[in-house]
């Protein structure tokens, strides 16, 4: 940045300097010359220095214009207008003040003649390069690789006169015809490069062609101006070289008028065409604005207002409304330039005429109904178009447009309106699709909360007891379960275990769950024998679950010092009991109803307490169906038996050991470690 | 997945369960009852020879209907069970609260009996 800064101040700076020597050297030149007297600088100087100035100008432009990536076609014409109407007030007052002067001596003197001639030199100089800069921009808009070959070409090409413009080699005369014949037809071929003009709207265009027009006139004035000065010095010094023998100033003159003439002609000429241009354009803009409002707008109702503008504009429709008829928010109406009571005559007036597929929302074609509109007594209105909106299969509106002309709607427009309305359908599917996911997502945020709040009813730590050691194990599925267990130690020798699965899945699952934590923190204390326990936790369930829900339970009190186990079983999975005297095991079934299951004081006749003397080695394993029901890939369960096989074959180890041995067992069947349903286990080993 | 049909002998509503009852199915069931129910059949006979499997879900539903039953004197009586699906029932203790039999002409004739 600070570089091309730089190389700008330095090109500006060189330039001026340049054209100082250029001025002096010139008129020190002529001087020596009127008088006869050798000249005190070499002849060559100016002409030196004439071709450096222009280079200094070249790369001043080409880093002050060309690399301004923020300039619009119409900035650029700016600016050669702009350098055009500077140079040419410049040169204006330089003339005034020569005719101010009268025709003094000094006037016609040719010195003074001179000076003038250079300033307007430079000043036509600077324009020229200024145009021929914004010109290579216009024509490289939009650049092939041809294409920046052919300029390079002509950009060499004007190179090489410019050095024999400064150094006066004699080149061959063929030579020189071939060269100018080469710009000549590279100008041409450079000219038809008018892609820029097509991106013009009516008003830049306009403003292109007042600006075109007025740098006709500076380029008029100029070449007038020049050629007139360089004559009258021409006409005192003979060995003058004016304007006109300067090959590289000409062609660069030509390549400006003549681009400049060809944009001007092919600017013009696009007016009447720019309109339909202009309209494409809007059309692409409007379908990219329905298309993106699901993004930007945040609810339906912008998407039909969008798709009622867009519909409008494109087609010049005189008004418009759009039907929705939807099952949730009811019959929403949307009018453009038409009230509602004329909407409605005109709907009512198809309806009661029974006209079919007008604005018939189970119609799924467009069709033209202007016929229709003639006998509409009152209506200002002669044509009219309708489109369904359809989301996903299913007609939600309609779409009408309507015109005070007759056969005001060509195939064209019904084609574009159609497309509006398809994108609009399917902009409004999306919504609705993003609603959904956005209703799962927090479906799916209200479980994982409920997964937190369950795993942490679950006890961190269990009771241990010199005589028996706990193990528990819980993993549940990604849906929340409502597996529960607990320890509770009620006196020094009785501790009270639980082992409940909730009904159903979910929050409410997990809500249930705490319910039956907090009946057993509270019973458990009060020392109750199991039946009596089961009893209240049913009539304390009995208002809170709803309709259908159960929750299945199995309490234990185990007493160390009368070695017994009394427990009641609620519905619950039978307790798998491993007698170490005998070597056996067995399920525990004996009666009992899951807590919820009756609602009455009936219950109690439908629990009972059961006893069992525990010894040493004995091992007792509590789950819930979750691992009972567990299946493998032909969809076998895992079931009662295996459960039985897979503990008998670890009697003699730890409770933690013999957990982890079922769990391994229930994977190993299963063959996935992914789990579809909860499995909780609590193993209790005696010692 | 479940199919569930619906065929009246003898003034008895006889509800056919063809398939599993989960969580999601158990909405046809209940359903299926409720409507049994409104049209004010006297006695309902459940065949579930053919159901696979019946969830916790599927129980709820049986009991959720078991006072209102009693209420209005309308037998539920339901028979053919698979052992597996009989198990389910045993282990919640429903066995105690259902009329369970083994074939429909049992099913029939403890429903005329109840009803009487």
């Amino acid at each position: 940045m600070l570089k091309s800064k730089a190389i700008i101040r330095l090109s500006f700076l060189g330039s001026i300097i340049a054209w100082l020597v250029l001025v002096f050297s010139d008129i020190t030149v002529l001087y020596s010359e009127m008088k006869g007297l050798p000249p005190g600088v070499p002849l060559w100087l100016p002409r030196l220095m004439l071709a450096v100035f222009i280079l200094c100008l070249f790369y001043y432009y080409r880093y002050s214009v060309d690399r301004d990536e923020g300039l619009n076609f119409t900035d650029l014409l700016w600016k050669v207008f702009a350098t055009g109407l500077i140079a040419t007030v410049v040169s204006l007052v330089f003339r005034l003040g020569a005719s101010l002067l009268g025709t003094t001596k000094l006037a016609s003197n040719i010195l003074f003649t001179d000076f003038i001639y250079q300033i307007n030199l430079a000043l036509f100089i600077s324009f020229l390069i200024a145009a021929y800069t914004s010109w290579k921009r216009l024509i490289l808009y939009q650049k092939s690789k041809w294409l920046i070959r052919t300029w390079a070409v002509f950009v060499v090409c004007l190179f090489i006169v410019l050095i024999y413009d400064s150094l006066q080699i004699a080149i061959p005369e063929p030579l020189t015809t071939i060269i100018l014949v080469v710009i000549g037809l590279l100008v041409f071929i450079l000219s038809a490069n008018m892609r820029w003009v097509a991106y013009l709207n009516f008003k830049q265009k306009w403003t292109c062609l007042l600006l075109l027009l007025l740098s006709f006139f500076y380029l008029g004035y100029f070449i007038y101006t020049v050629s007139k000065l360089s004559e009258s010095i021409n006409a005192q010094s003979p060995s003058f070289s004016g304007f006109n023998s300067h090959i590289f100033n000409l062609c660069l003159l030509s390549f400006v008028i003549v681009y400049s003439v060809f944009s001007f002609l092919v600017i013009l000429f696009n007016l009447p065409t720019s309109s339909v241009f202009e309209q494409k354009l809007e059309e692409v803009v409007n379908f990219q604005r329905i298309s993106q409002s699901i993004q930007t707008e945040q609810n339906e109702e912008s998407v039909y207002n969008i798709l009622l503008e867009s519909s409008v504009s494109s087609v010049f429709a005189d008004a418009a409304w759009l039907e929705i008829q939807s099952a949730t928010d009811g019959h929403k109406l949307f009018t453009f330039k038409i009230t509602e009571r004329e909407s409605k005559d005109i709907r009512d007036y198809l309806r009661s005429h029974n006209i079919k597929g007008a604005l018939d929302q189970s119609s799924d074609r467009t069709k033209n109904l202007s016929r229709h509109l003639a006998s509409v007594k009152g209506s200002r209105f002669r044509s009219l178009v309708a489109f369904p909106i359809t989301v996903k299969g299913e007609t939600i509106g309609t779409l009408a447009l309507l015109k005070e002309l007759p056969e005001g709607f060509n195939k064209e427009m019904t084609r574009i309106v159609s497309t509006f309305a398809n994108q609009a359908g399917i902009s409004i599917e999306n919504f609705r699709l993003m609603e959904e996911a956005f209703q799962t997502e927090r479906y799916k945020e209200e479980l994982k909360i409920a997964k937190t709040v369950q795993k942490s009813l679950l006890p961190t730590s269990l009771e241990s007891a010199p005589d028996f050691e706990i193990s528990a194990f819980a993993e549940s599925a990604d849906e929340v379960g409502g597996d529960y267990y607990d320890t509770l130690r009620i006196n020094d020798h009785q501790v009270a275990l639980i082992i409940a699965d909730v009904s159903g899945k979910g929050t409410t699952a997990a809500f249930h769950m705490s319910q039956m934590k907090g009946i057993f923190h509270s019973l458990a204390q009060q020392e109750l024998d199991p039946k009596e326990f089961m009893d209240r936790a049913n009539r304390a369930l009995m208002f809170c679950l709803e309709r259908g829900s159960f929750i299945s339970a199995t309490y234990f009190v185990v007493d160390s010092v009368t070695k017994i186990i009394r427990y009641s079983r609620a519905g619950h999975c039978p307790v798998l009991y491993f007698k170490a005297r005998e070597g056996t095991t067995g399920y525990l079934k004996d009666k009992g109803t899951a807590l919820g299951m009756v609602r009455s004081k009936d219950y109690c006749k439908l629990v009972e307490t059961n006893e069992i003397n525990y010894a040493p080695g004995d091992i007792m394993v509590l789950y819930t169906d979750g691992i009972t029901e567990a299946k493998n890939q032909r969809s076998e369960e895992f079931d009662y038996t295996r459960l039985e096989a897979a503990l008998k074959e670890v009697t003699d180890k730890t409770a933690e050991e013999i957990e982890k041995h079922i769990i391994q067992r229930l994977y190993e069947f299963s063959g996935t470690s992914e789990i579809n349903d909860d499995y909780t286990s609590m193993t209790i080993k005696f010692k | 997945m479940v199919h569930i049909k619906r065929l009246q002998e003898d003034n008895a509503d006889i509800i056919s369960i063809i398939g599993e009852i989960d969580a999601s199915s158990s909405i046809e069931l209940d359903l299926t009852i409720a409507k049994s129910l409104g049209e004010g059949f006297k006695k309902i006979i459940v065949d579930c020879s053919a159901m696979e499997y019946i969830s916790s879900a599927g129980l709820g539903v049986f009991m959720s209907y078991i006072e209102e039953m009693k209420d209005k004197n309308v037998p539920l009586v339901l028979f053919g069970m698979k052992e597996k699906v009989a198990n389910t029932f045993s282990i919640l203790g429903l066995a105690d609260l259902l009329h369970i039999c083994n074939t429909k002409q049992e099913a029939k004739q403890l429903a005329d009996e109840l009803s009487v």
